[in-house]
């Protein structure tokens, strides 16, 4: 009980201190926005829109959610507050979940940015909401927990930027978003199934299109799998660079 | 009953020996000081105990807790101030001691009310309102108290509390301590200032470059170095003219006349003030005061550590800490 005063707190004071903020927000909803445009309007027909919901729904939550948790935490770092966290009696995986919390919220709450705009130029009959969400659900925790490794990774803000950006660009055209796993050279298939949004996309494109090419279930598992080592891997990174 | 328990703790970074087999214990209850200079290895030894640091070797128990092991249980008791005063720049005051308490599990109302009852208490209530970016040095640092014990912790440890806070302020501090430790609150607090630590600690460790130089009760430090015992006295007249009748009367009493109006004896044994007081009374002379003359800790210090104070304080006032 004490533990969840702290957790909702914690949670409160990271949306008021970041993700509400207008400057964040705009950061946060400039991505979707930006994504959804550049690709909705320069289809032409309403299937097409359709066809690239998938992908415009996996690039908002990725980018919103790894730049976010980054940058905040490498800022609380950086002003030493986060060692207040650290000092208060929080089992340190309880304490990371809640600080990774407000950024996984953060990450859904863009995913529906591109659903909105799609709906206004096209009928989305017959999607197939539950895995759907599932699928958001989970691409915002590992993209989340991809950040929370980088920023575990760096000291500097601007270090937590590039390097994020490092891992999500490749990830666009290698995840299946927009080029289909099965048409890129034999080469490079390989890092597209060691890549968690990969699994993510094929649950959205099953989910909006019926068109996944993985098994459902595979990809529920493959996704929990990823979170569970990247959040293992963190922890252990935080106990050896943060407690030093 | 001992509250910190410390044994042949070492801390290194890299080659660097930050801690070097440090032992000692805090009884429950008391002020003990942490005195030494810049790089000593006190920050190191705070962040071990309330666990931001792992021991390299060698054991820090706090409330029979060993820190490296069951550091979580041990948070719960423990208040921390650190040397930076590092609460939220975009909350304001009351909403900044708010969440703290709420880190460890009090309730809203409580909480609200507790934090009220601070501001008011420390004199930041019209303050409270104002994000902490916009405080001044003094009044973060006296957030950053009353963040600490918004929990009602057992022991508060306190890193350098009053260093780069104006005088009114540090007096402020200080006296908050006191009034923290009379209510039942053990203080474990680090400071490079002697006369701070002469005024409030009950015991005291002298650490420098990672060790332990000495440790003990305030009196017992000083009685090391007061190898003989000096006793001064006032007078309403002149008394230069007692002198030597003075130090006939009293053989193994060294006399000094000090100024016109007053005298110092020195022994090496406690003096023995019945007759001396007789001696005066004899003559019709009325004693006003009488003042057991005592080296000041930064004499011991200096003896103990071998360290030129004004050096290690120039270094300090240098560096202009926040
Ligand atoms: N995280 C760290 N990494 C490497 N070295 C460190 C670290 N923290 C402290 N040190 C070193 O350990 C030694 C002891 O530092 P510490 O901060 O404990 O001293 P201090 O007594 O608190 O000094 P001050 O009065 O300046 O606060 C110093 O030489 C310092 O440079
Ligand atoms: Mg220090």
């Amino acid at each position: 009980m004490k533990s969840w005063i702290a957790f909702w707190n914690i949670l409160l004071k990271d949306m008021r201190n970041y993700y509400l903020k207008p400057p964040n927000i705009s950061w946060g909803l400039v991505f979707p926005v930006a994504w959804t445009l550049m690709f909705f309007l320069k289809s032409q027909t309403p299937v097409n829109v359709r066809e690239l919901l998938p992908g415009v729904i996996s690039l908002s939550i990725l980018f919103g959610t790894t730049s976010v948790l980054a940058v905040t935490l490498t800022f609380e770092r950086r002003s030493r507050s986060f060692e207040r966290l650290l000092l208060a009696p929080l089992d340190l995986n309880f304490l990371m979940l809640a600080k990774t919390s407000g950024a996984i919220l953060f990450g859904m709450v863009n995913a529906f940015v591109p659903v909105l705009f799609a709906s206004l130029m096209t009928s989305l009959s017959g999607l197939q909401w539950i895995p759907m969400l599932g699928a958001i659900f989970l691409i915002a925790v590992t993209s989340t927990l991809l950040g929370l490794f980088i920023a575990v990774s760096v000291k500097e803000v601007f270090e937590a930027q590039t390097f994020s950006n490092f891992f999500r660009f490749p990830m666009i055209f290698l995840c299946g978003l927009f080029i289909p796993v099965q048409t890129l050279p034999l080469f490079l298939r390989p890092l597209s199934y060691i890549l968690p949004l990969t699994y993510g996309a094929d649950i959205l494109k099953f989910s909006i299109n019926q068109n996944g090419h993985l098994a459902l279930s595979l990809n529920f598992v493959v996704l929990l799998g990823f979170a569970t080592v990247l959040f293992a891997l963190s922890i252990r990174n935080v106990k050896r660079k943060w407690i030093y | 009953m001992n509250i910190v328990e410390v044994d042949r703790l070492t801390k290194k970074y890299g080659d660097l020996t930050a801690v070097d087999q440090v032992s000692f214990s805090v009884h429950e209850g008391e002020i003990f000081g942490f005195l030494g200079p810049n790089g000593a290895g006190k920050t190191t030894t705070i962040n071990v105990l309330t666990g931001l640091a792992r021991p390299t070797s060698g054991t820090a128990k706090v409330s029979r807790f060993d820190c490296a092991v069951e550091i979580k249980k041990a948070q719960q008791i423990m208040g921390i101030v650190p040397d930076e005063s590092n609460l939220y720049e975009e909350f304001d005051g009351f909403e900044n001691l708010c969440f703290c308490a709420a880190l460890y599990g009090m309730k809203k109302n409580e909480r609200e009310k507790k934090a009220k009852d601070l501001l008011e208490q420390f004199g930041l209530a019209e303050a409270g309102k104002k994000p902490f970016r916009a405080y001044s040095r003094g009044m973060k640092r006296k957030l950053t108290i009353a963040a600490g014990i918004i929990h009602d912790p057992r022991i508060l440890f306190l890193d350098e509390p009053t260093t780069g806070i104006d005088v009114a302020s540090a007096r402020q501090i200080r006296q908050m301590i006191q009034n923290l430790n009379r209510s039942g609150t053990t203080i474990f607090l680090t400071t490079h200032y002697i006369e701070e630590a002469e005024r409030l600690c009950d015991r005291i460790a002298f650490i420098v470059g990672g060790k332990i130089v000495r440790v003990g009760p305030l009196d017992e430090l000083m009685r090391e170095v007061q190898q003989e015992n000096v006793l001064q006295l006032a007078f309403a007249e002149g008394i230069s003219n007692l002198k030597s009748s003075l130090q006939q009367e009293f053989p193994d009493v060294v006399v000094e006349v000090s100024g016109n109006q007053a005298i110092r004896l020195r022994s090496s044994r406690p003096l023995n003030l019945t007759p001396l007081m007789r001696f005066f009374e004899e003559r019709n002379l009325p004693v006003y005061e009488a003042r057991i003359m005592r080296p000041s800790l930064e004499e011991v210090f200096v003896k103990i550590t071998g360290i030129e104070l004004e050096r290690m304080k120039q270094e300090k006032e240098g560096k202009g800490k926040q």
